[in-house]
């Protein structure tokens, strides 16, 4: 009979109050159709209790478990061990504080979201709301109340190279600025292109596309943020020529 | 403004992401490359004041520098100065297209297409340096 493959774990390490962060090594077993999130598990089943890592839904639809293994943003719950060489290095999201081990601060990636005006709640949802009373209003129905599409996973400012800056509003809030945009539902326009036409909003993006290419739900944050800044353009152009015509004598 | 050891690290974080190429993708590093070749060209416009200053001492300190310049390895440096330039501008294209909201869905192509305009400068630059 032959031995159950296995692969080596590199497992970034750190807990508030250490010195510097290490990484740690486990070797697991890996079928074909092992996950990163299944082998993190079986670490912390059984040869490390400590290990601290977030997930949820265990097939990608949630958005907890984003982290970057081999230096690229994956769900690890639905990143197959298979073919990621060996050892494999896990390491938490870039750019975001580190709370411990794999799992990071999300609280800056959910406040960059929030001034988009992110819940696009249809109007029958709303009903729905107002329907059902004061038991189901709240923080935890504003909990329930996402983007769609976005997983709100923080993979798009993990990869992106400036959304290190908190004062950039980052891929996904653009994003849904972008959408709410699109569709306003109610939503004042005006309002949410003056929030994003600022040196660190939709200007401030350098084109990498890093944030379209890990994003797992196909957002493509990137192409939003041009479609954004088209859209600035538009509206800025004739203002600028507007004024210049004004001020520069014939 | 306090730093905290939170921003600190956020700092460390950033410039550690600049050092680290694993799982990056094309533009990623068209980015890294325009800023670098930025800041090697804002660097070589200082060095050449300074250079262009030695003209006040006379003639022949001037001449001595030209012979200077004339060895391979300065040569080159000339090569690499004009990549640097011609990277930054070809790039720039794609940059200032996209970045307006127009090619989007070309811009790895125009990256692409900035690639081989770059060699092609850069290989003519190289033999009109070296057998010019």
């Amino acid at each position: 009979m032959s031995a159950t493959p296995t692969v080596l774990l590199r497992v970034f390490r750190y807990r508030p109050g250490d010195d510097a962060p290490h990484y740690d090594e486990f070797r697991v077993p890996a079928g074909p159709r092992t996950t990163v999130l299944d082998a993190l598990l079986a670490v912390r089943r059984g040869l490390d209790p400590g290990l601290t890592l977030r997930h949820s839904c265990l097939h990608g639809s949630c958005g907890t478990c984003g982290m970057r293994v081999n230096g690229r943003e994956v769900l690890a719950c639905v990143t197959r061990l298979e073919g990621l060489g060996d050892p494999v290095v896990v390491e938490p999201l870039a750019g975001l504080p580190v709370v411990g081990d794999l799992v990071v601060d999300m609280e800056e990636v959910f406040q960059r979201l929030e001034p988009a005006g992110r819940p696009l709640v249809r109007t029958s949802e709303r009903s729905w709301t107002e329907r059902s009373g004061p038991a189901t209003q709240g923080p935890v129905l504003e909990r329930l109340e996402r983007f769609e599409d976005c997983l709100e996973c923080g993979l798009c400012l993990s990869a992106c190279p400036v959304a290190g800056d908190p004062r950039y509003l980052g891929p996904a809030a653009l994003a849904a600025a972008e959408r709410v945009l699109e569709e306003p539902r109610g939503a004042d326009p005006s309002k949410v292109l003056g929030w994003v036409d600022d040196a660190h909003g939709a200007w401030r993006c350098h084109a990498a596309f890093e944030c379209s290419a890990v994003c797992p739900a196909g957002v493509d944050p990137a192409g939003a943020i041009m479609r954004l800044r088209r859209r600035l353009l538009r509206d800025r152009l004739p203002r600028l020529i507007g004024r210049y015509s004004r001020e520069v004598p014939a | 403004m306090i730093r905290t050891e939170r921003d600190r690290g956020r700092t460390r974080r950033r410039l550690s992401r600049w050092l680290d190429p694993r799982g990056r993708h094309l533009g990623t590093w068209a980015f890294v490359a325009n800023r670098l070749t930025g800041l090697g060209l804002v660097a070589y416009l200082y060095l050449h004041l300074v250079i262009l200053s030695t003209l006040l001492r006379g003639p022949a300190a001037w001449d001595s520098l030209v012979e200077l310049f004339r060895n391979p390895v300065f040569m080159a440096f000339d090569v690499l100065l004009v990549a640097g330039l011609a990277f930054h501008g070809f790039n720039g294209l794609p940059v200032a297209l996209v970045g307006s909201g127009l090619l989007v869905d070309r811009h790895k192509a125009l990256l692409v297409a900035a690639g081989i305009l770059l060699a092609l400068v850069s290989l003519v630059a190289a033999v009109r340096i070296f057998f010019g």
